[in-house]
C-alpha cells in the first residue's frame, strides 16, 4: 500500500496534477492560521513580566526559525531519496526547498537580532546557537550556488544532494545548541519533552504562527516544485497535457 | 491604538520584525509564482519548437 503510494507520488505527471490541486489547500488554512496568530500574539497575549510586549517578537521569530530547520530536513531527506531511488519529483522537491529555506533562516537570523537587542544588549554575538544558525544559511546559499555553477539539471541534483545531506548534521546542531552549551539564547519553550514553560494565551497564538508557516512553506513549495519537474520533464509527452490545462 | 503602536517601547524592535517577516513572506509568494510561470513559459516554447521541427 506504501509502496503504491510513493511510486503515485513519484510520477512526475501524477505529482504535478497532485501538487497544483493541493496548493491552494495549504495556502489558504496558511492565510487564516497566521491571521489568527498575529491577533492572538498581539492583541490577545498578556505582555510578558520580564520582556513586557518585546517577547511578542517570537511570533515572527521561532515560526522563521522553525521553517529555517524542517525545511532543511525535508531538503536533505528528499535529496537521499532522489539519489537513492533516482526519483526525479524528489530532486525537483529538493531544490524547491533551496531558495524558501534560505529566506527563512535570514529571516530568523533578522529577527533574532532585532530581538537581541533590546534583551542582549547586542545585535549580534559568536554564540553556539546565532553561529550553527549562520552557518545554516551558508549550507543554503552554499547548495543554491552549487546547482548554478553545474549547467547540466541531473548532475546539478545528484551533486548537491550530497552538500544537502552532510550538512544535515547541523541540524542537531542548532536545536541543542543552547543545551550543551552555554548559550545566551533561550532553551526551547515549546519543542521539548515535558509540560511548555508559557501559559496558552502566550502559547496557543505561537503554536498558530508555527502551524501557518508550515502551510504557508508547503503551498510555496508544491508550487515551485511543479516548475522543477517541468525543467526535468521537457521531453516528457505529458507535459503538452498539463500545459493545455493549465 | 497609540498604546498597541508603542508596543510598551519596543515599537523599533518589534515593527520592523514584522515588517521583514511580511516582506520575506511575500516576495516567497512573488517568486514561487515566478519560478513555476517561467518554467512553464519555457516548456511551451520547447513544444512549439518541437511541433515546428517535426
Amino acid at each position: 500500500m506504501a509502496w503504491v503510494w510513493f511510486h503515485r507520488f513519484g510520477s512526475p505527471p501524477h505529482f504535478y496534477r497532485l501538487a497544483r490541486r493541493l496548493t491552494p489547500w495549504f495556502a489558504w488554512p496558511a492565510a487564516l492560521l497566521c491571521a489568527a496568530g498575529l491577533v492572538g500574539g498581539l492583541v490577545l497575549a498578556p505582555a510578558d513580566y520580564q520582556q513586557g510586549d518585546g517577547f511578542r517578537i517570537i511570533y515572527v521569530h521561532a515560526p522563521a526559525a522553525w521553517l529555517s530547520l524542517m525545511v532543511y530536513v525535508v531538503m536533505a531527506s528528499s535529496a537521499a531519496v532522489g539519489l537513492i531511488w533516482r526519483m526525479t519529483v524528489a530532486h525537483a522537491v529538493a531544490a524547491s526547498c533551496a531558495p524558501i529555506g534560505a529566506s527563512f533562516t535570514a529571516l530568523a537570523l533578522a529577527t533574532g537580532m532585532l530581538w537581541g537587542r533590546p534583551m542582549w544588549g547586542t545585535y549580534w554575538e559568536w554564540d553556539p546557537r546565532l553561529t550553527s544558525e549562520l552557518l545554516l544559511l551558508f549550507l543554503y546559499l552554499g547548495y543554491m550556488g552549487l546547482r548554478n555553477s553545474v549547467d547540466d539539471i541531473g548532475r546539478a541534483d545528484r551533486a548537491s544532494a550530497v552538500l544537502a545531506i552532510v550538512g544535515v548534521v547541523n541540524v542537531p546542531i542548532i536545536h541543542y545548541s543552547v543545551i550543551w552549551w552555554n548559550s545566551l539564547h533561550q532553551a526551547p519553550t515549546v519543542m521539548k519533552f515535558g509540560q511548555p514553560t508559557m501559559p496558552a494565551s502566550m502559547l496557543v497564538p505561537l503554536l498558530l504562527m508555527l502551524a501557518g508557516f508550515t502551510a504557508c512553506f508547503v503551498a510555496l513549495l508544491l508550487t515551485r516544485a511543479r516548475g522543477e519537474v517541468l525543467r526535468r520533464e521537457r521531453n516528457a509527452r505529458w507535459v503538452g497535457d498539463a500545459l493545455g490545462q493549465t | 491604538m497609540l498604546k498597541f503602536l508603542q508596543m510598551g517601547g519596543y515599537a523599533v524592535y518589534l515593527w520592523p520584525a514584522y515588517a521583514l517577516t511580511a516582506a520575506v513572506v511575500a516576495l516567497n509568494v512573488a517568486w514561487a509564482r515566478r519560478s513555476l510561470r517561467g518554467a512553464q513559459a519555457e516548456a511551451r516554447r520547447r513544444l512549439a519548437m518541437l511541433k515546428v521541427a517535426s
